[in-house]
């Protein structure tokens, strides 16, 4: 079954070049910004869209990315209104592929079956989930697949080639490669070791892989998206959009200019490279 | 609940690392590899007989045990009830139970080569556990405390320092335990090649509720051996306070599947269960949190709610997945008692016994005090005094002279 997001990847790879990841959560700084900065994505440059899916407890995330899900919460933000942005991007959008990323504990309390199910046909077309490692398939990943949704496995520098085959197996859609040990929003990751890293995951399989954490400059945009299929920027557009609110957290006139000219400046970068080779 | 009894109560986890449907392995992929290096590095530990006679030696003159089974005498009288023993954790250096899963943890860590040790601590006695080892084996040590536990733990906080320990204020989400785990998982994914996480208590991703629980079931299977010397006979009933529950684990597993011997776990019911509390299974549901699937505080949507205790070791929305399954199954009872019930626990063993209690376990004399007075007095109870008072001297200072004011 081809998704949207084999369907985008096959478009890129036609054109010559790798992919603009974007990340936000959603409701951030509350539910109306959030769907009209999501739509304006696209229009500004980005190929794939990650929205994330607010947690009390994000325990691989970085502060401002926390703050983020702790300010969609305070506005009310919930798994169903994460659905219905989904939707309502959708009303306009039939081709930029969506990926929901978060955390397990919220989607088994929304009970699985029904998630997935609501996921499908709001127009959600992948899954990352932070804590669900191979070793707990059975939870999530393998009814994702069966319900045709993409199930996005997270590699890392500590995934090493013994274990890579357990981490891509029931992998799909493209792989996201963590290009740190650490949370988000932390140092930048090193070019050579990502290019490294990269050629060893794509030993292990056909799938595009994306590269996320550390990037937050048009410039390392760049050589990172040189290097892989995919560029993921989360931290630098939630700093760009919280740096937009008032003092009260609120949205302002120039919310979602901030991410939508931020966006545009980072997938100029990204279009500047060139793909790696296959 | 019709769930089919299994033949044994101390079987788990399976290798998967599941009791029942709690357990498993939540966690980011980072940090998968090292919790698969973690549980080889503990079963070639177990097997090596090497291993367990350095514990032994450390168990006997460092930490000071076996920990003595006292009668309480003026309790028992006082209440007119069952027989009450008190299994003295309290007297173990560092001043609670927590000493006897760090030692195990700080070998384990030496065994693997790793010389940087991250702990998260409430009330501080996990801190101050942790902190204690490291400086008697020369490892590197950091401890993430929520700020608002940072205030009201004051004297563990200093003893951390005076270990040479560094003590890390959290100040995200309520800034309690809760917070303080989440920072220590932030920093574990983030120096994971030379960093070893030392869990205080029998939750997060196996194998550590596993691990958590054999370095603890010392007590039990000291007051197993205690009882039987003093009385000749295994206890009727068993009492432990419960937070994450190693303490309580560590006093119930030797007798899971002695069926005459009947458990209570007591959770922290803060201002009543109605209210804010800390009771996971008496006021939560099955969740996924901090690397397990367990009993857990949310709401509808699945975002994980604040906790309160009274006492600092038992604010955690959460519990070890062993005790949901124990409490799915029917084996443990578990109760709860309220911030006013423990203190005045807390006060009246002191004044009985001479003996100042932790807040912790403080809530399990509380429904002592309830259950020992409706017992026959040839019923034989065994509380876990699973820490001693010191820390909270000033905290309960302060509340009782507000109170009499």
């Amino acid at each position: 079954m081809t998704t949207r997001i084999d369907t985008r990847f096959a478009e890129l790879k036609k054109q010559g070049r790798s992919a603009f990841v974007t990340f936000l959560m959603a409701g951030d700084p509350d539910p109306a910004t959030s769907l009209e900065i999501i739509k304006a994505l696209p229009k500004a440059g980005a190929d794939v869209i990650e929205i994330g899916m607010p947690f009390t407890d994000p325990m691989a995330d970085g502060p401002s990315i926390q703050a983020a899900g702790l300010r969609a919460l305070k506005a009310g933000m919930t798994l169903k209104k994460t659905l219905e942005l989904v939707r309502g991007f959708r009303k306009d959008d039939n081709a930029t592929p969506i990926v929901l990323m978060g955390y397990y504990n919220p989607i088994y309390i929304y009970g699985v079956d029904k998630f997935l199910v609501d996921a499908k046909s709001a127009g959600v077309d992948g899954l990352i989930i932070v804590d669900l490692p191979p070793e707990e398939d059975e939870e999530l990943c393998l009814p994702a697949m069966k319900a045709g949704l993409n199930f996005i496995r997270l590699a890392t520098p500590t995934t090493d080639d013994k274990r890579l085959p357990a981490v891509l197996a029931n992998t799909s859609g493209f792989v996201y490669y963590v290009s740190i040990t650490g949370i988000t929003g932390a140092a930048a990751a090193d070019s050579s070791a990502v290019s490294e890293a990269v050629a060893r995951i794509k030993r292990h399989t056909k799938l595009p892989v994306c590269v996320g954490f550390g990037i937050r400059t048009p410039e390392t945009a760049r050589s990172i998206a040189s290097h892989a299929n995919g560029a993921v920027v989360g931290t630098a557009l939630v700093d760009a959009l919280k740096s937009s609110l008032d003092a009260e957290g609120r949205a302002t006139a120039k919310t979602v200019n901030a991410v939508a000219e931020l966006t545009a400046s980072l997938a100029q970068g990204v279009r500047g490279a060139q793909q790696a080779a296959e | 609940m019709n769930i089919a009894k299994p033949n044994s109560y101390r079987s788990g986890p399976d290798e998967r690392g599941h009791f029942g449907i709690f357990g498993g392995r939540f966690v980011a992929e980072t940090l998968m590899p090292l919790i698969l290096d973690l549980e080889k590095a503990y079963t070639e530990a177990k097997a090596d007989p090497a291993f367990q006679a350095e514990m032994d030696g450390y168990l006997k003159n460092y930490v000071g045990r076996p920990s003595p089974l006292y009668f309480a005498e003026r309790l028992t009288e006082h209440l007119g009830g069952a027989k009450i023993y008190l299994k003295r954790e309290e007297l173990n250096h560092t001043g609670s139970h927590k000493v006897n899963n760090v030692l195990g943890q700080i070998m384990l860590a030496r065994r693997m080569g790793k010389k940087r040790i991250i702990a998260e601590t409430g009330a501080g006695q996990h801190g101050v556990a942790t902190a204690t080892l490291c400086a008697r084996f020369g490892l590197e040590c950091i401890v993430y405390m929520g700020a608002v536990d940072v205030e009201r733990q004051q004297p563990n906080v200093i003893r951390m320092e005076m270990l040479g320990a560094t003590v890390m204020p959290v100040q995200s989400g309520t800034r309690t335990l809760k917070d303080a785990m989440n920072e220590a998982l932030r920093d574990w994914v983030t120096n994971v090649h030379n960093t070893f996480y030392c869990i205080g208590t029998v939750a997060g991703p196996h194998p550590y509720p596993m691990l958590v629980r054999d370095f603890q079931s010392i007590i039990g299977n000291e007051t197993k051996a205690q009882m039987q010397e003093i009385e000749g006979r295994l206890p009727d009933s068993l009492v432990a306070c419960i937070g994450g529950g190693s303490n309580a684990m560590g006093l119930f597993h030797p007798f899971l599947d002695d069926p005459s011997v009947e458990i209570f776990g007591v959770e922290a019911a803060g201002h009543g269960l109605t209210q804010l509390h800390a009771a996971s299974i008496a006021g939560g549901r099955p969740g996924v949190l901090h690397g397990n699937r367990t009993y857990l505080l949310m709401d509808a949507d699945g975002q994980i709610q604040d906790a309160h205790s009274i006492s600092a070791g038992l604010d955690y929305p959460g519990i070890g997945p062993e005790h949901s399954w124990l409490h799915e199954i029917g084996r443990v009872n578990y109760l709860s008692a309220t911030d006013d019930e423990a203190l005045a626990a807390f006060q009246l063993l002191s004044k009985l016994e001479g003996i100042i209690p932790a807040l912790e376990p403080a809530h399990a004399i509380a429904k002592v005090m309830e259950l020992a007075p409706k017992l026959p007095k040839d019923h034989l109870m065994v509380v876990n005094l699973s820490g001693r008072g010191d820390k909270d001297v000033p905290q309960v200072g302060d509340i009782l002279k507000g109170k009499s004011k």
